[in-house]
């Protein structure tokens, strides 16, 4: 009886191990780490993880064993093309940081939380299947997702955005505050969590006091080039830091000199070293970027200080240079095809013993001044105008020194051209004219259609959805500046549609400017090395992306203790409206006035006589004969009564308030 | 009178129509009680004033350490003193302390842009009352030579979503850097040093370095019209001529940045939450380091309580500096006011039971003269300073302005200045950081009776309702008054009872004339503007002449007999009927005034309302010979005199400054700063106050 109890189970954990086995012969993970020093002294961390599963007929039922299966659930669920996640806090300095490399178009996010997502879905269930969406990240993710579930708050950008990938939903939610509560259940869908491998450097008070940080998930259906049909799922999960080294010398800068790059390791801007790596990744590296600027700078230095003959070769020589040192002699050092070209150094993480942890760290010889690539054009966006009626969008590009490279390039015979995409979404509140749109090249008005390729406007309809503005322009290279600027009306919400906080403004999420003829992607020689997800994703040729600022309109809020002032006003009008026509209906004017005559008939001698004594009194003569003064006759119901009356009001009054004080 | 009659036979009517007729008919009384109530109450309005408090929880002034240390005050004195040693340093040019001062900005990782402006002298738009600064509008005269640079850094918040900033401005003079300016540079530099790498902020530092050689309001403002409202365009003007200092501001911008690849244009940093001008006095007083607050903005735009009451609050409990609104100092000796605040101290038991808090005499004083220049400054309309100009944008802004005890020459002292003014500074900023909506808890309508008192617009609308009240009802007074009298004359029976009702018709054209002729007067100052070569006085007298010949000929024509066809015959009672619909709208003038500006219409009502309540033609006082009818004319020509504009203008000016060395030029002068502000002051003057009064002084002398 035992045995052949016993022969099933070891069949059976037979039959697991090799199903096992043969899914994570498929299923794979890597985790990188790439590293580089920005030009402001500060220290650019992005780590990217790349888990990869099959994707069979029946997997919706099946176990992964590094995948995630929630989000498997979610692909197979609501039939998800390609999505993209992203929780951002802090901006990215496009001008110091660079806008022109992959990972600035890539990782660059606006505020808050951007989420699209592409559907394999007929058009009419696209709706439904992105509310259903929202609703389940809003959950995996403790987020408020879900508020990109109203249709005022999502879009359908036809091309300005992630072009020719179907039927496209976009949102953003520029408020979202982001926290620890949103890494954590990110980190959850990594097969070593934050226990081992590169995601244990993730201390969460390093990561949090950066300036800026931006977690990533990349969802892409890669579809097979033979037949067309979806042949894996591919989850990218990327976080990006800016983080500033604490150096000691930090407050002692002083005005004039050139300020040395602080020096950094691991240690001193995580808090952590690496103790080894995630055992269930295939890959695990470390890269140390150094960009085109940089290594031209180290170059000339390195020109300079010439003593340092090239006579030492190998992997020492890159250990040093006249400008820096590193403390880990790099494994393998990719340089880009091109004559000033960045240099990538790369570090495979091992298993480590507990003393000897794995730390990298770079030491700044010589103060090195370098500036990122740019994109074309720098644009930024800012509000015009005041007062709570109407204002302008003015969204404004400058020409950076890459289009004056440009003219320089192909000033030969053709007009050269420089295509900027433009994507604009604006909140049904804020309405927007789009026949103020104009303009200014060069600070010249010019007629729009010379510059507007394509144009696709969407209206915003109140209360439904957001105003859509695509705008494909191509501008003259030579270009110096121009600006596009939309004016609109500030709308009135209903009282129950203002958010908490509504005195703080409204937000106008972010536009997003693209270049489609720039490319940004760096070409490193050996092709062997395209095995590493984050290489290859570097060497991607992706167009250049970037976002303008978050900007906060202030619109008309009411004071929102009115309701309870205008039911108080209602219900006294109302009362005197009914009471008084309570009134009317029931008087019986033909019986008062003869009730009235008789008592006034009574009343009317001794009446005249006390006025006339008090008009005498207020005149201070004695009073005489004399035909009544206008004062005193004109008032009939002035009796002594009511002034009694009316005196012992007034004094009860005045007792209450002096004892309620 | 003539009402009554009927009314005995008539049953009674509803009460609140008795109330209406009682009060009608009892017009006088009604109208000496108001009246005196009015100004009782206005009077009381120290006493009523209420403690100021923190109305918006999120404030949270002083809840967090100061972080300024000394470390950074040393930073501000090395930059002091490069500042003031480029000053002393022969030959060098404006331009270079610019540069210096963007040197040290940068050097705290501020982005910094220059700003070019051309200054804009205010001229009289008579379209352009209550519009918004419009950004087309260069002066003609602007010319290479005059312009202004703004330096500014800004200071991005390193987790900030940079939709909201605040603006630190600091005037400065280049072409003479005196040390009061150089310290309050040095203090806002001392901030700005510490907030460059605070973890804290949520919202972008902006300081603005304006450029003050142009005067400091214009220089902020235009900063802000290029940051609010920029035009794109080209100025034209400008650019055809051949500027050199044109280029050496773009020499300016090159050189700035090492590399010259960073992005040169105007940069903005979001909405802005709150401003802080920032200023040291030269001369201290003697006693102590004081903080004196400057709010009024344009037209009487006061900024957010909750604004003045977190420097009030950091600046007593946490820097001990002596905090101070304006005062009238003049009013703080005279004998009147003092012998007032001991009668109201003498009152004090009531006094007590109205507000518990009410303290003797000599703060009823001082109270009362701070309210005075809260009115005074309130109802001129014009901006105490450059923080007006961010008023204009809906941005709540002050100017504090810090006065030294001793000289500043000694280092020691001038530390310890620099390091409290700077956590005063620091303390603002942080309390605004935490601010997560924009100000909109507190008073924006109050008047300030000392820096931690206010009365707020429920309470001092009492005494401005008290005093206009009595308007419409003496005007409803005289008016049955008029057309219920029974024509002494049978003749006119028949004409009269189809005019009886109209009658008042031909009042009210003749008031309407004179209001036009109001309007012609506050336009003429436009014309006036366009002659060249012209004194204030010789424009005051121009202006003048013009004004009492304009009125002279639509006197004329209105005297004519072509507008006096269907005159009733029965002239006595005319003049009744012009004071009614005068007094009606003189309500009605002030009425709307008081929304605009309220202070304005409280001062007007002050002047006008008696007049326009005591007008009867002197001919019929002096007739009468009584005693009582010769002071009441009396009083008439003594209020007439007073209200004329010049007279009161100059009784103003002695009441509060000083008599000594006003000329008649001042009066144009302070016309012209009126309208160079775009005080709705001015059209009050010019088409309320002065058809008003001169429709009074007709009364006064009606040929009845």
């Amino acid at each position: 009886m035992a045995l052949p109890l016993k022969a099933t189970f070891a069949l059976s954990l037979l039959f697991l191990f090799s199903l096992m086995l043969a899914a994570s012969a498929e299923e794979e993970f890597s985790e990188e780490l790439l590293l580089k020093p920005l030009p402001d002294r500060k220290i650019l961390a992005h780590f990217h993880f790349r888990n990869e599963a099959p994707l069979a007929a029946d997997s919706f039922a099946r176990h992964h064993h590094l995948f995630p299966k929630s989000i498997s659930q979610l692909v197979q669920k609501f039939h998800i093309k390609a999505m993209e996640l992203s929780f951002t806090q802090g901006r990215w300095n496009y001008e110091r940081w660079g806008g022109f490399d992959p990972i600035s178009s890539h990782n660059a996010k606006p505020p808050g939380v951007e989420l699209w997502a592409v559907f394999d879905v007929p058009q009419h269930q696209v709706d439904a299947s992105w509310k259903n969406l929202t609703h389940s990240l809003s959950g995996l993710f403790c987020a408020s997702i879900n508020f990109l579930e109203s249709s005022t708050s999502y879009s359908a950008p036809e091309w300005a955005f992630q072009s020719a990938l179907g039927s496209l939903r976009y949102g953003t939610l520029p408020r979202e505050a982001v926290c620890t509560e949103n890494l954590t259940p990110w980190l959850k869908l990594l097969p070593c969590r934050d226990k081992a491998g590169l995601s244990s450097l993730m201390d969460r008070p390093s990561i949090y006091r950066s300036f800026y940080h931006s977690q990533r998930l990349h969802l892409i259906m890669p579809t097979a080039v033979s037949d067309g049909s979806k042949s894996g799922i591919i989850l990218e999960q990327t976080l990006t830091v800016v983080l500033q080294p604490n150096n000691q010398k930090a407050s002692m800068n002083h005005v004039g000199e050139t300020k040395i790059q602080p020096s950094w390791s691991l240690s001193s801007i995580f808090g952590r070293k690496i103790s080894g790596r995630c055992v269930l990744a295939k890959l695990s590296n470390i890269y140390l970027h150094f960009e085109r600027g940089l290594v031209t700078q180290l170059d000339n230095l390195q020109k300079k200080s010439s003593k340092f003959a090239a006579n030492d070769t190998g992997p020492e020589a890159f250990r040093g240079n006249a400008g820096f040192e590193l403390s880990v002699t790099p494994e393998r050092v990719h340089t880009e095809l091109e004559k000033s070209s960045s240099v990538l150094y790369e570090y495979p993480i091992k298993e480590y013993k507990e003393i000897e942890q794995f730390d990298l760290g770079l030491t700044w010889k010589h103060p090195v001044v370098w500036s990122s690539s740019h994109a074309p054009l720098y644009a930024s966006r800012f509000l015009m105008g005041s007062g709570n009626e109407r204002g302008a969008i003015a969204i404004s590009l400058k020409s950076t020194e890459m289009t004056k490279g440009l003219v320089s390039a192909n000033n030969v015979e053709e007009r050269c051209k420089l295509q900027v995409n433009v994507l604009q979404i604006v909140p049904w509140y804020v309405k927007v004219y789009y026949h103020t749109l104009q303009l200014l090249v060069d600070e010249r008005p010019q007629v729009l259609a010379d510059f507007v390729e394509r144009m696709r406007v969407s209206p915003s309809e109140d209360k439904v959805s957001p105003g859509v503005m695509e705008l494909v322009l191509q501008f003259p290279c030579e270009m110096k500046s121009a600006v596009l600027s939309i004016e609109f009306d500030k709308g009135f919400l209903h009282i129950d549609e203002y958010p908490p906080d509504a005195n703080q403004g409204f937000d106008i999420p972010s536009a997003i400017i693209s270049f489609p003829d720039f490319h940004a992607g760096l070409q490193f020689c050996e092709k062997s090395q395209s095995k590493s997800p984050l290489l290859s994703k570097l060497q991607e040729r992706s167009p250049v992306l970037s976002y303008t600022e978050v900007l906060l309109v202030p619109l008309t809020t009411p004071d929102f203790s009115m309701p309870y002032n205008v039911i108080t006003i209602t219900c006294t009008v109302f009362a005197l409206y009914f009471g008084s026509l309570l009134n009317v209906l029931r008087r019986r004017v033909g019986e008062e006035e003869r009730l009235l005559k008789n008592k006034d008939a009574k009343k009317a001698v001794f009446l005249r006589r006390m006025l006339n004594k008090l008009s005498a009194k207020l005149r201070g003569r004695p009073s005489e004969s004399t035909p009544s003064p206008p004062s005193s006759s004109s008032s009939p119901f002035v009796s002594p009564k009511l002034i009694l009356r009316v005196l012992m009001v007034a004094g009860i009054a005045v007792a209450w308030q002096y004892y309620s004080q | 009178m003539g009402a009554n009659e009927n009314n005995s036979a008539k049953p009674r009517a509803r009460p609140i129509v008795r109330l209406g007729i009682f009060l009608i008919s009892h017009s006088n009384i009604v109208s000496v009680v108001c009246f005196t109530a009015g100004v009782v109450a206005l009077l009381l309005l120290p006493i009523l004033a209420k403690n100021t408090y923190i109305s918006e929880n999120a404030l949270m002034p002083g809840s967090a350490n100061n972080m300024l240390s000394t470390h950074h005050v040393s930073d501000a004195n090395k930059f002091i003193k490069d500042l003031t040693d480029l000053e002393f340093r022969s030959g060098s040019s404006p331009i270079e302390s610019q540069k210096l001062i963007a040197h040290y900005m940068s050097a705290l990782d501020a982005e910094v842009t220059f700003h070019k402006f051309y200054p804009q002298f205010n001229h009289f738009h008579p379209l352009h009352f209550f519009t918004s600064p419009d950004s087309d509008i260069i002066s003609e005269n602007a010319t290479c030579s005059s312009f202004g640079i703004n330096t500014f850094g800004i200071i991005r918040a390193p987790r900030g979503d940079g939709k909201e900033a605040i603006v630190l401005v600091t005037p400065y003079n280049p072409n003479k850097v005196g040390l009061g300016e150089a310290l309050s540079l040095g203090i806002a530099y001392s901030v700005f040093s510490l907030l460059s790498h605070v973890t804290w902020l949520a919202k972008d530092i902006v300081w603005l370095v304006a450029d003050s050689q142009y005067g400091e309001y214009s220089a902020v403002a235009a900063w802000l019209r290029e940051y609010q409202a920029p035009a794109f365009r080209r100025v034209d003007i400008v650019n055809s001529e051949t500027c050199n200092e044109s280029s050496t501001f773009n020499e300016l911008g090159q050189d700035l940045y090492l590399d010259g690849k960073l992005y040169g244009g105007f940069r903005r940093a979001g909405t802005m939450a709150a401003a802080l001008v920032i200023k040291v006095a030269e001369q201290g007083n003697q006693y102590e380091d004081s903080l004196n607050i400057y709010a009024e903005a344009s037209n009487g735009q006061m900024p957010n309580l909750d604004l003045i009451n977190i420097v009030n609050y950091l600046a007593v409990h946490k820097q001990g500096l002596r905090i101070k609104v304006k005062k009238m100092w003049s009013l703080l000796g005279s004998k009147w006011l003092n012998t007032l605040g001991v009668i109201f101290e003498s009152l004090g038991r009531i006094a007590r039971s109205l507000n518990p808090q009410w303290n003797p005499a000599t703060e009823y004083v001082e109270g009362a003269a701070t309210l005075a220049s809260s009115l005074y400054y309130q109802g001129l309309g014009v901006p105490t300073g450059p923080h007006g100009a961010f008023r204009d944008y809906q941005v709540d802004a002050i100017t504090l302005e810090i006065s030294p005890k001793v000289s500043l020459t000694k280092m020691i002292r001038r530390n310890e200045f620099i390091l409290r003014g700077g956590r005063l500074i620091e303390g603002v900023i942080r309390s605004i950081n935490n601010l997560l909506e924009k100000f909109h808890q507190s008073f924006f309508l109050y008047l300030l009776t000392s820096p931690s008192k206010f009365v707020s617009v429920g309470v001092y609308m009492i005494s401005f309702a008290l005093l206009v009240a009595p308007l419409p009802i003496v005007a409803a007074y005289l008016h049955s008054n008029a057309s219920n009298s029974t024509p002494q004359n049978t003749s006119a029976l028949e004409v009269d009872a189809s005019h009886k009702s109209w009658k008042w018709l031909n009042s009210a054209r003749k008031v309407l004339v004179i209001h036009l002729w109001g309007v012609v007067v506050s336009l003429l100052p436009f014309f006036l503007c366009q002659v060249p070569n012209t004194t204030p006085t010789t424009n005051f007298i121009l202006w003048g002449s013009l004004s009492a010949s304009s009125l002279l000929i639509l006197y004329l024509i209105l005297g004519s007999p072509i507008f006096e066809a269907a005159v009733s015959l029965h002239e006595k009672n005319k003049w009744a009927s012009l004071k009614s619909v005068t007094i009606s709208t003189a309500f009605i003038g002030l009425s709307l005034m008081s929304v605009i500006n309220f202070a304005t219409a409280e001062i007007g009502a002050l002047l006008i309302v008696p007049i326009c309540l005591l007008a009867r033609p002197l001919k019929l006082d002096t007739q009468a010979r009584s005693w009582r009818t010769l002071l009441r004319a009396s009083c008439n020509l003594a209020l007439g005199f007073i209200g004329f504009p010049p007279v009161a203008f100059v009784l103003l000016k002695g009441a509060f400054e000083d008599f000594y060395g006003i000329n008649v030029s001042d009066y144009w002068n302070w016309l012209e700063s009126l309208w160079a502000w775009n005080s709705a002051t001015y059209l009050y003057i010019g088409v309320v106050h002065l058809p008003c009064w001169a429709l009074c002084i007709n009364i006064l002398f009606h040929p009845c």
